[in-house]
């Protein structure tokens, strides 16, 4: 697979793969049908996201661009986190492979799902 | 490409290709420019290359104990299967298997659409078709059973003679894919009673774009090329014959399979012994001596095989991230292995090249690498 240097950085040395104890809200999303299952769990104050973190079982592309969208959501508030694009991402990582895009829009899924679920519980 | 300082390099993708050796090289460069005139020419330079066609002939009807003039040359093993299957007309019926590379099941689909009746054996959980089952599926229009001898993904060798006997009994024509098996297991066509057989030299540590198909004298064979009846009238086209030098010296190589199996074995019970949560697919005993096929259990293939590229070591998967069309290994799942398995699948394919001491590298790179996707997974 032709991955930029980039993704293959990501891949290697994540900065926000890991555990979170009692995370204010997670999203899982995807499937092992299609390869790609992802769990992205916040820590939000004052509807800003202060600590995320991710689990990914998935391919070089599903663990870079699930890295990345928590590193795009990190600080911002929910309103401005749920507006990241697959485009964001994927300027991120320089580029992706096209059969790969199906993945950053996995990642984004997961923080949509999260962000969703806290709006949900807390109005 | 990313070019990384690596301990060593594991080249463990023999199924895929391998390592030619430097013999063969030599036959193909006589060949190239020494022999270089054309085998259909009636002149003497002509006639030398002819030569080098026929001796190649001869080795492999020896190695699978047919006549000379039932063998032709083809630009693949690919090529040969097409070519195997391209006889069959309009309400015909073949079975075959979800088991079989790619090369036998898209021609299959193709020739579904040119109104072929087609069957697609499943398998046991180990790999093998069941002959209670074929022999179930036999109608008055069956022309055709083409089942691969040894498995590309899993290994797993079928039972040949006993599906000879079936196509014997029931006036069937038989083909098997033996591209994997060639070298590695012994093929007899008559033992096996095979009409039909299809080969590779760049399996065996030959050169690629070199193939052949064995055809019981008397087949219809309907050619997919057209031209200056080379090869009997079935498959036009000036000869590869440097390819074909380079095949006929590759068959008179050994591949060494003991020593290939013993440290495929050595392998397995490495890795088996050093990490859990793993599953040997396909079947443990009745295995080609080269294959160990590995799930495992909650990360994916894709993942391992790029760790493992970024260490030196080259292997393959059944996992979809690894395909352009997103599906898992067809093969695995009609094992029965569900969908977390067959994604986490390597394939590692040896050769006589490798050493202890590179699957000792293996295992411990293999290791960190399964620790590690594992503490990152979300399953």
């Amino acid at each position: 697979m032709n991955y930029s240097e980039k993704v293959i950085d990501r891949f290697k040395n994540p900065k926000y793969i890991g555990e979170m104890e009692n995370p204010d809200a997670s999203g899982k999303v995807g499937n092992p049908v299609c390869g790609d299952v992802m769990e992205i769990m916040l820590k939000i104050k004052k509807n800003k996201i202060e600590d995320v973190k991710v689990k990914t079982f998935g391919c070089v592309a599903a663990i870079s661009t699930s890295d990345v969208v928590c590193e795009l959501a990190l600080n911002k508030t929910l309103e401005e986190a749920s507006k990241i694009t697959k485009d964001d991402v994927i300027k991120e990582l320089e580029d992706l492979p096209k059969e790969k895009i199906h993945c950053s829009l996995l990642a984004l899924d997961a923080l949509k799902k999260a962000i969703k679920e806290y709006t949900e519980k807390n109005n | 490409m990313i070019v990384r300082y690596v301990k060593m390099q594991v080249y463990l993708d023999n199924a895929a290709t391998t390592q030619v050796d430097e013999k063969v090289v030599k036959e193909m460069e006589r060949a190239l420019v020494k022999e270089y005139g054309n085998p259909s020419s009636i002149h003497s330079k002509g006639h030398l290359a002819l030569e080098i066609l026929d001796d190649a002939r001869e080795i492999l009807a020896k190695e699978i104990n047919c006549d000379i003039s039932e063998i032709i040359f083809t630009s693949s093993g690919t090529e040969a299967n097409n070519l195997a299957l391209n006889s069959l007309d309009k309400g015909d019926h073949l079975i075959t298997s979800e088991l079989e590379h790619p090369s036998i099941y898209n021609k299959a689909k193709k020739l579904e659409k040119e109104g072929v009746e087609v069957t697609y054996l499943g398998s046991d959980k180990e790999g093998f078709v069941k002959i209670d089952d074929l022999k179930s599926k036999i109608k008055e229009n069956t022309k055709m059973i083409s089942l691969m001898h040894i498995n590309n993904e899993i290994g797993t060798i079928q039972n040949l003679e006993e599906i000879g006997k079936v196509c014997k009994e029931n006036n069937i024509l038989f083909h098997s894919d033996c591209v994997q098996s060639l070298k590695k297991e012994k093929i007899d066509v008559k033992k096996f009673n095979l009409n039909f057989a299809s080969f590779s030299a760049h399996k065996i540590h030959g050169p690629k774009g070199i193939g052949a198909l064995y055809f019981k004298k008397n087949s219809k064979i309907t050619p997919l090329i057209y031209g200056g009846g080379q090869e009997n009238n079935l498959r036009s086209g000036t000869e590869n014959v440097a390819g074909i030098a380079g095949f006929g010296e590759a068959l008179k190589q050994d591949f060494e399979n003991k020593k290939v199996k013993e440290l495929r074995n050595y392998l397995i019970s490495e890795i088996e012994k050093n990490i859990k949560n793993v599953k040997l697919n396909g079947s443990r005993g009745k295995r080609v001596c080269n294959n160990a096929n590995i799930s495992f259990k909650s990360i994916e293939g894709e993942s391992i095989l790029m760790s493992l590229d970024m260490e030196g070591i080259f292997v393959s998967t059944g996992s979809a991230c690894s395909s352009r069309a997103l599906k898992a290994s067809r093969v695995l799942l009609a094992l029965g292995l569900n969908h977390e398995e067959a994604h986490g699948s390597i394939r590692f394919t040896l050769s006589k090249h490798n050493t202890k001491e590179e699957l000792d590298y293996v295992v411990e790179k293999l290791k960190e690498i399964v620790k590690r996707l594992r503490e990152m997974s979300a399953l």
